[in-house]
């Protein structure tokens, strides 16, 4: 009972502060933060992309989602190290129920087109809303539909480490060469801007999107497998 | 509608709160960190908003006054950053859940006393 009220008087205590912090906010009316108007009036000029919010992640904020990516990938490291399988404690031939034919059929025939959406939206990550995280995230929706078909599947370690180093390198490698040809670390201006708004635009930033979405997939999809084949693990 | 929508990211924290607070299951306490997160990214975007203007997303005829046109990207941006960072923790904590129930057998927070003291 007494931890009813304290719970029910903290959040009202968090309720106040965010009552007060919304009676103080006002929807502005025209774009005044010093930043956003430079980058509304330059970024389209000096990255060639159509999408600010891309040029911004993977050029002026580029080491920032480096860093993402790193943190990403520490993720799959720890969830692979903490759900380690023993050779002795593997079970593969643990029985499962069935699963459904239509489930199985169905995602012969939808598993392609995700993987093509996925690709889809990070190669035009510069043109159009998406990006490298959300093609990868698609991507790796397409693995977990996989392993939901056939769970006996397991995702190739291999192929997945093999992916994941490739992107990375990829994805430092051209921010290396930014820094040698053009202006600094991840500036895309060392390949032709090209025609504003065209796919083949916006210089390495396709590029690095590119090994960004795959980088996701990869990890993702590691991600998805580890815990897939934990749960054949005895006793559990 | 800008206000709909900080209203509507303000109650899903608060729901988020009350969820890690009063939940015992341990799989109800990380969706409670789940809606929290997605509380705090409407926010982070509704708190962007320009009254009127669409998203940074130029071509070639808006490109000559952008400045008309378009939200605030900063935010956007942030909140893409805000979104893997709150997938990896989330995944984190769901895989020591696992880990915990291996252990014990159950997911009830009040089972796991080894540190209590």
């Amino acid at each position: 009972m007494i931890k009813k009220i304290i719970i029910i008087g903290l959040l009202a205590g968090v309720g106040v502060i965010f009552f007060q912090l919304f009676q103080a906010y006002q929807v502005p009316t025209i774009l005044s933060n010093k930043l956003a108007v430079y980058y509304a009036q330059n970024a389209a000029r000096e990255v060639g992309a159509a999408n600010l919010v891309s040029a911004i992640v993977v050029t002026y904020r580029g080491f920032d989602t480096l860093g993402e990516v790193t943190i990403l990938f520490l993720t799959a490291a720890i969830i692979s190290f903490v759900l380690k399988l023993k050779k002795e404690d593997r079970v593969p031939d643990r029985p499962i129920r069935e699963t459904s034919e239509l489930l199985t059929s169905s995602s012969q025939v939808i598993v392609p087109v995700i993987f093509l959406v996925g690709i889809y939206i990070f190669i035009n990550g510069h043109l159009t809303p998406g990006g490298g995280f959300q093609g990868g995230a698609v991507i790796a929706s397409g693995v977990l539909l996989m392993l939901l078909a056939n769970p006996h599947m397991e995702v190739s370690h291999k192929l997945v480490a093999f992916i994941e180093s490739l992107s990375g390198i990829g994805f430092v490698v051209v921010g290396v060469l930014g820094l040698i040809l053009a202006g600094g670390f991840l500036d895309n201006r060392f390949l032709p801007l090209g025609t504003f708004g065209t796919l083949i635009s916006a210089g390495a930033l396709p590029l690095i999107y590119i090994f960004i979405g795959l980088k996701v997939g990869a990890e993702l999809s590691n991600i998805l497998g580890t815990i897939s084949t934990h749960q054949n693990e005895k006793n559990s | 509608m800008a206000y709909i929508i900080i209203i509507t990211g303000f109650l899903l924290v608060l729901i988020g709160l009350w969820g890690i607070l009063s939940q015992k299951n341990l799989f109800k306490i990380i969706l409670g960190f789940t809606i929290f997160d997605t509380g705090i990214n409407v926010v982070m975007v509704s708190v962007g908003y320009v009254q009127g203007k669409t998203a940074p997303i130029l071509d070639v005829i808006s490109q000559k006054d952008a400045l008309k046109s378009i939200v605030d990207p900063i935010p956007q941006a942030l909140v893409l950053t805000s979104i893997v960072i709150g997938l990896g923790v989330s995944a984190l904590m769901l895989v020591y859940a696992i880990k915990l129930f291996q252990d014990k057998k159950s997911l009830d927070v009040n089972n796991f006393k080894d540190l209590k003291w």
